[in-house]
């Protein structure tokens, strides 16, 4: 067992003692907010964990990286990564009673820049992934209409055909890149504000605000509803999904395993980074979600259950998504292959019904032999369903083309709309209640705020603040902006907090400190899987994905895909080079706060070492401590 | 859909076909779906293409052309179908009364597609099974509401999130006002006492009374810029 542990002074005055705990959580109990019952906490923490990655990003990962074969990662690191960081940081959080801020500086003053990195990349999330959520809610209200506005194409001028833009590609992408984004053919083409789009966005931000008003308060209440309705709805989905025609080849494709894949070190890469984005830690929220809990709560068992459920909605949801795909696609094939039997039909005067799917091959061979020349001349679309299976399966693609599109060929396509929008809508709110709390708790601990603002006061002035900034999202080129920040700034700066996190915790604050820490809290000591995890495996496995994405993005040059109806070869994406500021963008999204935990570490010693020769004075001037009691009583 | 709206070529066609009829117009009637061939099948509707419906084709064309103004009067004889197909497709002209030349196709075709519904609903089809060559249909304008749903869906969800944030907000400021309203006058001296003694360097500190003899946190410093005690 490594026994490193990095000298330490001062860390039993900073915290409370295990003596302390329990008086300090009964003095609490009026001042600081907790949770109202167990099941709160849960669903609180399930709904920060289970989010729309789930939903688009896992069944994507899935299907490309072997199918039913992808399992075996995924859960490997389900177990050796998520689980024990999600203990590590339940439990810091219950044992230190504080939000993030507060926990890394109780460990020492210098790692306050943890807290505050964190801070920033919650704040950094939240700025983005609402706005998805104001996308959401902009389909959620075209919903309620029949047909639905995505289902077809709007008519041109002179009403003689449908818009040129929509007819090249199709009426579902037509409605997402043309009447929701209007989006521009550069992110440097920055356009104009799209006031449909801004008023979503003061929707969405105004329901955010309601839900985190008082903080667990109210959101305590809110998770009844957003994180067991998503689950509902999957049901329902999956139900329907089943008996649509095609749902089970969807299934099959995705299942499928190809072992070969696993030899890969993408696929292992890839679900090691999906197993900790998935968790949502080095956000903040959940240590500060814990720290309401009382003391001897048994958060062992709360990071197994909140990991299975995570990792057991991964594999829910990619089976709803992919039946339905699966039926998207067969229809998508049948009408390919309708439209070859048209020609066929047409070009050759045929009786209609005489050639079908099954006896196409053998019609079109009789038909050339008849008559090559006539023949020659048709032209057949090539039918592929493993295309079609494949086709834009990730992120906002599947929400809003591909699973739209499958809407709407469904019976009561406004009905599945609404719970799916809804659904969506759902996952994505419950996640930004831990980002909020992950950046409303920090303020309040680094003292910036003062202490009479009420509650109320300053998640307003936070909700307000982000939702100007937000404002960029909702210009033409809004969407390349979002890409931006989801790619870099979600990604990198959290392992690097990670890591930081599980070194602080096992090696500056002590492993044989935290277990008997545990060992008061819940009753027994961590078990030898947690310490061997705690100590080697999982850091490890954090260096060992960082480096690889590190080397992988600093490599490559910056690209994007661009929505482009000049380009030759539209309806698909373009792809150009980000302009050369981008970069700058990047650095500072990205940089900032992995840079904040050394620059703070060292603003902090040369404070320290500044401030020595002027110790007498400090004496002089601070209030005797010893007039305290005598001052009690005059 | 757009498979069904291709145009063959009338050359490629005429090709193999003798066109007493004339090159310019061809009809084609899709059967959708199909169970034998020689059925027409549109919405449930089964029928055989045989004269009788010929003779109906007939009579609605020779309807919409006197439905034309200022036209002499077309008669059902005056409409010819040439080289009917198992496909159920054929060619069709119509002729002048004096039967010695046949009309200008853009006069015919404008006449159909003023009565293009009329013709569909005659055979239960539409304009996806029923298939004029050259003879584009007239794509349905979308119903436009005068006020888009969408906005009035926002605006219902937009009040009950303001009226709701107005009575979160008032009920917390209702309750700020009575914790510090009601026991101010009892626990006055007490808060006093409890912020002289946890503003003096900042360590919270408990009273006296309720410790009784435990370690007082006044007296244990956390800054290193204090001489440890």
């Amino acid at each position: 067992m490594v026994r490193l542990a990095l000298p330490n002074p001062g860390l039993e005055a900073r915290i409370p003692s295990l003596g302390e705990l329990e008086r300090i959580e009964q003095e609490e109990s009026s001042s600081r907010p907790k949770w109202d019952n167990k099941a709160q906490y849960m669903l609180t923490c399930v709904g920060f964990c289970v989010g729309l990655g789930n939903v688009w990003r896992f069944p994507y990962l899935c299907q490309s990286h072997g199918g039913g074969a992808f399992m075996i990662p995924f859960l490997i690191l389900l177990v050796l990564e998520g689980i024990p960081l999600l203990y590590l940081e339940f439990a810091i959080g219950q044992r230190l009673r504080k939000g993030s801020v507060g926990v890394w500086s109780a460990i020492h003053p210098a790692l306050k820049g943890l807290g505050i990195a964190s801070m920033f990349v919650s704040f950094m999330v939240g700025l983005y992934y609402n706005t998805i959520i104001a996308w959401v809610m902009w389909y959620f209200f075209n919903s309620f209409q029949e047909p639905l506005p995505w289902s077809q194409c709007p008519l041109n001028a002179n009403q003689t055909g449908y818009v040129e833009e929509c007819a090249r590609s199709s009426p579902v992408d037509y409605f997402w890149y043309r009447e929701t984004l209007n989006i521009s053919t550069s992110i440097d083409d920055s356009g104009s504000v799209q006031w449909w789009i801004l008023l979503a966005l003061t929707c969405a931000w105004s329901v955010l605000y309601v839900c985190t008003i008082r903080g667990i308060e109210t959101t305590g209440k809110a998770v009844y509803i957003t994180s067991t309705l998503p689950y509902v709805v999957l049901t329902i989905f999956l139900i329907r999904g089943l008996t649509l025609k095609g749902a089970t080849s969807g299934i099959v494709f995705l299942f499928t395993p190809n072992v070969a894949e696993l030899a890969k070190p993408a696929a292992w890469l890839d679900a090691g980074a999906q197993v900790f984005y998935s968790f949502s830690l080095a956000f903040g929220g959940l240590i500060s979600f814990s720290s309401y809990n009382p003391v001897h709560n048994n958060c062992e068992m709360d990071s197994v259950i909140v990991s299975v459920i995570n990792g057991f909605t991964s594999v829910y949801a990619a089976t709803v998504v992919y039946s339905i795909i699966g039926f998207r696609a067969t229809e998508r094939y049948d009408d390919c292959f309708s439209a070859n039997i048209l020609t066929l039909i047409n070009g050759f005067d045929l009786p209609e019904g005489t050639v079908t799917q099954e006896n196409f091959a053998e019609m079109q061979q009789r038909c050339n032999a008849s008559d090559p020349a006539a023949y020659a001349e048709l032209r057949f679309q090539a039918c592929d369903m493993d295309t079609f299976l494949s086709q834009g399966v990730e992120g906002t693609g599947l929400a809003f083309i591909v699973f739209t599109e499958a809407i709407t060929k469904m019976p009561v396509a406004p009905l599945w709309s609404v719970l799916f929008f809804i659904m969506l809508f759902c996952l994505g709110l419950s996640s930004m209640f831990g980002n909020m709390e992950g950046v409303v708790v920090p303020l309040q601990d680094l003292n910036i705020i003062p202490k009479k603002w009420p509650k109320e006061l300053l998640t307003g002035l936070i909700c307000l603040g982000t939702y100007l900034i937000a404002f960029i999202f909702t210009l033409n080129s809004g969407q390349y902006w979002l890409s931006l920040l989801d790619s870099y700034a979600g990604s990198i700066p959290l392992l690097v907090i990670a890591f930081f996190e599980m070194f602080s915790v096992v090696y500056v604050y002590g492993v044989d400190r935290f277990n008997r820490d545990i060992e008061f809290m819940i009753g027994h000591k961590p078990n030898i899987f947690w310490q061997v995890t705690w100590r080697v495996v999982s850091p490890l496995l954090m260096l060992a994905i960082f480096l690889f994405f590190f080397v992988i993005e600093v490599r490559e040059e910056l690209t994007y895909n661009i929505w482009d109806p000049a380009y030759e070869e539209f309806p698909k994406s373009k792809e150009i080079k980000y302009p050369g500021w981008v970069y700058a963008v990047v650095v500072l999204v990205a940089g900032v706060p992995c840079l904040v935990i050394p620059g703070f570490a060292i603003y902090k010693l040369i404070r320290n070492h500044f401030q020595r020769p002027g110790d007498q004075r400090a004496l002089v001037s601070s209030p005797s401590a010893a007039s305290v009691n005598g001052g009690l009583w005059s | 859909m757009e498979a069904f709206l291709i145009e063959v070529d009338g050359a490629a066609i005429g090709r193999r076909r003798n066109t007493t009829c004339g090159p310019w117009g061809r009809m084609w009637i899709r059967h959708v779906p199909v169970e034998e061939v020689l059925y027409l099948v549109s919405g449930g509707q089964e029928y055989a293409w045989d004269t009788n419906e010929e003779y109906l084709f007939k009579a609605m064309v020779a309807f919409s052309m006197r439905k034309v103004p200022n036209r002499e009067t077309t008669e059902i004889s005056h409409v010819l179908l040439c080289n009917v197909t198992q496909r159920v497709s054929f060619w069709f002209v119509v002729t002048d009364p004096s039967r010695n030349h046949t009309l200008p196709a853009v006069e015919v075709q404008s006449a159909i597609r003023m009565n293009r519904n009329r013709i569909n609903n005659a055979f239960f089809l539409n304009d996806q099974t029923l298939e004029f060559l050259r003879i584009p249909s007239t794509l349905a304008p979308p119903t436009d509401p005068s006020v888009p749903i969408w906005i009035i869906i926002f605006g219902v969800i937009f009040c009950i999130v303001l009226v709701a944030t107005m009575l979160l907000i008032l009920s917390g400021i209702q309750q700020h006002r009575r914790k510090h309203k009601g026991p101010s006058e009892m626990e006055d001296t007490e808060d006093k006492c409890e912020n002289v003694i946890t503003i003096e360097n900042g360590i919270p500190c408990d009273p006296l009374d309720m410790k009784g003899g435990h370690i007082n946190d006044a007296f244990v410093t956390e800054d290193e810029r204090l001489t440890p005690l």
